[in-house]
């Protein structure tokens, strides 16, 4: 089991990395917030894993934490671009 | 217990690997969330219950419920808040190029 666990948990690195992608080529904000939000659940399942595989559950509340504010984050972020593109139509 | 854990994990890696090629192939921002969204909270769940089935009948169960509970409401609503800004931001949703021929 335990190599089953490290198995996926290499797996979950290499497919963060792989959703990374779209950060840093995406042409537009929403490409580049896609591609982190998936990012940021790759490795909250990352994290999990490693809990679950080393048995300490200390991990689980870093998980959790990492969650709320990865969905903080991406709040803050969209309600800035939202605010400016709302009053850029206004001025127009 | 191992046998389902080990089925809700290829489950997890199926969905991944899905998500991650409609995440790079899809041509437009809306069809790229959307592939971003399903799958990616499918292949997260999925890897949750099978951590459960793991860990068994342990307070690390309790903690995994809560988690799973709270990524269960934030991912898909974040997933309509980069809609919302993409759709304010005026961007068009892709059509199908005419025919050539």
């Amino acid at each position: 089991m335990v190599v089953i666990l490290q198995y996926l948990t290499y797996f979950l690195i290499l497919s963060s990395v792989v959703s990374a992608i779209r950060v840093f080529i995406g042409p537009s904000v929403a490409d580049r917030l896609t591609g982190l939000n998936m990012a940021g659940a790759q490795i909250l399942a990352l994290l999990v894993v490693i809990s679950i595989a080393n048995n300490r559950s200390i991990y689980l509340d870093v998980a959790l934490v990492y969650d709320i504010f990865g969905f903080v984050g991406i709040l803050a972020i969209t309600r800035y671009f939202t605010r400016r593109s709302n009053t850029h139509e206004e001025d127009a | 217990m191992t046998i389902i854990a080990c089925v809700f994990f290829a489950l997890g890696v199926l969905f991944n690997v899905m998500g991650n090629i409609g995440v790079l192939l899809f041509p437009d921002i809306y069809t790229r969330l959307q592939a971003s969204s399903t799958c990616s909270t499918t292949s997260v769940l999925s890897i949750f219950i099978g951590c459960m089935f793991l860990a068994g009948w342990s307070p690390m169960t309790g903690r995994l419920l809560v988690i799973t509970l709270f990524f269960f409401v934030t991912n898909p609503i974040s997933t309509h808040i980069i809609a919302g800004c993409a759709w304010q931001s005026g961007m068009v949703p892709w059509r199908r190029p005419p025919q050539s021929h």
